[in-house]
């Protein structure tokens, strides 16, 4: 399948056994029409952990995130090979619906993305999609969700307040708490940090850290000092030659990637070198 | 540009000492009005002319009309309003031209509406985008665009005497939905696309198929330019006379049923302005029909702020 010669540096080694992974990658290639956007890519991602995955902008690292959740079906003629097996299953095997897949899988973009509808309702969005209809129900599921979203201080009196009213951190807190609300197993975040005040910044790191022993997340982000922070494991996405697929260079235990990089242009990069 | 290298070349400026001059002219000549100023002058003049003369024309109507029908309204208050017809049709009040009218334009909202937003979540959301959906729109637009009187002659040929419908409220609104149908689909559609996608990934990102996506976050959004699509679409047919002029009739009666006949305000306003029979009776419906129009507008923008507040704000 794969036609790089890149071979992936790896500081912890692979697993054998995809059970004992939330995500078990081999072999992945993704295209955008003709264009190979990404090639050969391995990782596993371990269950109850933050991965984060980083790179120059352009590198990869938020299409192979959009793989996960099968986000790329969204765009018209992409293509997916290799294997990803999530929890030893293929999710792109025919016979998985790639709605179901994204209750399991949530995500947060950038850009934070409440719908113009109350707080409540947005929290409320998901459980009721999926069939929740009691009121009772729903307030317990959107005040635990919120709580989970270290929101709930700030908005438990304004619920019926409108999603885009708060302030742009709130409202990734509150996209937050939109997905938690569905019990997600895994939790993919886009660089969730980039278009927020600091302090809620703070606030979602610190949920990270909290709910990370029932949600697995996998982080992109740009700030180094994040990927320090937060991550249990780090992977580093690099796309050397413009036109060419993207690949992952090296990946590992953060503390390893970031005090003993194997490869030279980890070391330039996370050192601040280029990107 | 050779010659700018050559030194020999000495009666030749480089671009920047003519920058410089122009420059140095311009700090003499008096109060900093340099010609470029003038310039802008003059386009600021001729822009706010231009945005004068538009705004001045709607003002002149408005006067006009209200100085000619407010008396005749006031006049005979509440009788013109709520009041029938008296002699021929001339004096008296002027109620079942306005149920009339009110009739005929909400039945044809509640005909075109459900078809005309439908049509536009397929085209926007579901139909493949391609030749087809370019030559939908096309036909969309064109049939905008087709005259009134057209549709007129075309609601009385096809409705009234091909399918049998009385000269009738239905027959009216039949027709006057076919002009309010390719408005209210463009806007819609026009307001479906608005809906920015990051909001739509978070609707997928949950789970949600695409029917829920569009209709529990995508249309909830949309609203707000919807409804205004619906009160332009409206305001267009309240004030149009061909199409009923040619499907509901022109005799005076109070309509209850759809297949009854009537008369519109536009027609009977047209009746008494062209028949020359009663001239301030007709300058008292025009002012009528302008409120109504602007009512609608004002609760239309009322209603779209009160959706997207959070927009405005």
């Amino acid at each position: 399948m794969s036609t790089s010669t890149h071979q992936t540096k790896y500081s912890t080694q692979l697993q054998t056994d995809p059970l004992v992974t939330t995500y078990y990658v081999r072999d992945l290639e993704f295209w955008y029409g003709d264009f190979n956007a990404l090639t050969n890519i391995s990782l596993d991602v371990m269950p109850s952990a933050i991965t984060a995955f980083i790179g120059p902008s352009g590198c990869g690292k938020s299409t192979f995130l959009r793989c996960m959740n099968r986000m790329n079906d969204l765009i018209p003629d992409t293509k997916v090979g290799g294997k990803m097996l999530l929890k030893g299953a293929d999710i792109y095997s025919s016979g998985v619906d790639p709605v179901d897949l994204r209750r399991r899988v949530g995500m947060i973009f950038q850009q934070p993305n409440p719908f113009p509808q109350s707080i409540y309702d947005n929290v409320a969005y998901g459980p009721r999609l999926q069939g929740v209809k009691k009121k009772s129900d729903l307030d317990d599921i959107v005040e635990d969700s919120l709580k989970r979203a270290n929101l709930w201080k700030e908005v438990s009196g304004i619920l019926d307040k409108n999603g885009l009213a708060i302030s742009g951190g709130q409202q990734q807190r509150l996209c937050i708490a939109r997905v938690l609300a569905v019990q997600p197993e895994v939790l993919l975040m886009d660089e969730p940090c980039s278009a927020i005040d600091p302090t809620s910044v703070q606030k979602i790191e610190d949920l990270m850290a909290e709910i990370k022993d029932e949600v697995t997340i996998i982080i992109v982000t740009h700030n180094m000092q994040q990927a320090a922070r937060v991550s249990d494991y780090t992977s580093f996405f690099l796309q050397e030659v413009a036109g060419e697929p993207a690949v992952l260079v090296e990946s590992g235990k953060t503390s390893d990637i970031f005090t003993a990089p194997i490869d030279k242009r980890t070391e330039d990069y996370i050192t601040g070198r280029f990107g | 540009m050779s010659q700018n290298l050559n030194p020999q070349n000495e009666d030749r400026k480089t671009g920047m000492q003519v920058l410089r001059e122009l420059q140095k002219e311009h700090k003499e000549s008096d109060s900093g009005l340099g010609k470029a100023h003038v310039s802008n002058r003059i386009a600021m003049g001729v822009l706010w002319g231009a945005t004068g003369i538009t705004i001045g024309l709607l003002a002149v109507i408005l006067i006009y009309v209200s100085y000619h029908g407010v008396g005749v309204v006031l006049q005979n208050f509440p009788e013109f309003i709520v009041g029938w017809p008296q002699g021929v049709n001339a004096e008296g009040g002027i109620a079942p031209t306005i149920v009339a009218t009110l009739y005929s334009t909400g039945l044809a909202m509640a005909i075109a509406t459900p078809i005309a937003v439908l049509a536009a979540v397929y085209l926007a959301e579901y139909a493949k985008q391609g030749r087809i959906v370019k030559t939908i729109r096309f036909a969309a637009d064109s049939l905008a665009s087709v005259p009134s009187i057209v549709m007129g002659l075309f609601g009385l040929a096809f409705f009234v005497e091909t399918m049998n419908i009385p000269l009738s409220m239905l027959a009216a609104s039949l027709g006057l939905s076919l002009l309010m149908l390719p408005i209210i689909m463009r806007a819609t559609e026009e307001a479906i696309r608005a809906v920015p996608r990051y909001i739509r990934w978070g609707s997928y990102g949950m789970g949600a198929t695409k029917w829920q996506t569009v209709s529990r976050v995508v249309l909830p959004t949309a609203t707000p330019r919807i409804i205004t699509g619906l009160i332009l679409a409206l305001a267009r047919a309240i004030g149009e006379t061909a199409v009923v002029f040619y499907t509901m009739g022109i005799a005076i009666n109070m309509p209850i049923i759809p297949t009854d006949s009537g008369r519109s305000m536009s027609v009977h306003l047209y009746l008494m302005a062209v028949e020359g029979i009663n001239l301030p009776s007709a300058y008292g419906t025009a002012f009528l029909l302008l409120l109504i129009i602007l009512i609608l507008n004002l609760s239309a923008r009322w209603i779209s702020k009160r959706y997207s507040r959070i927009d405005n704000s």
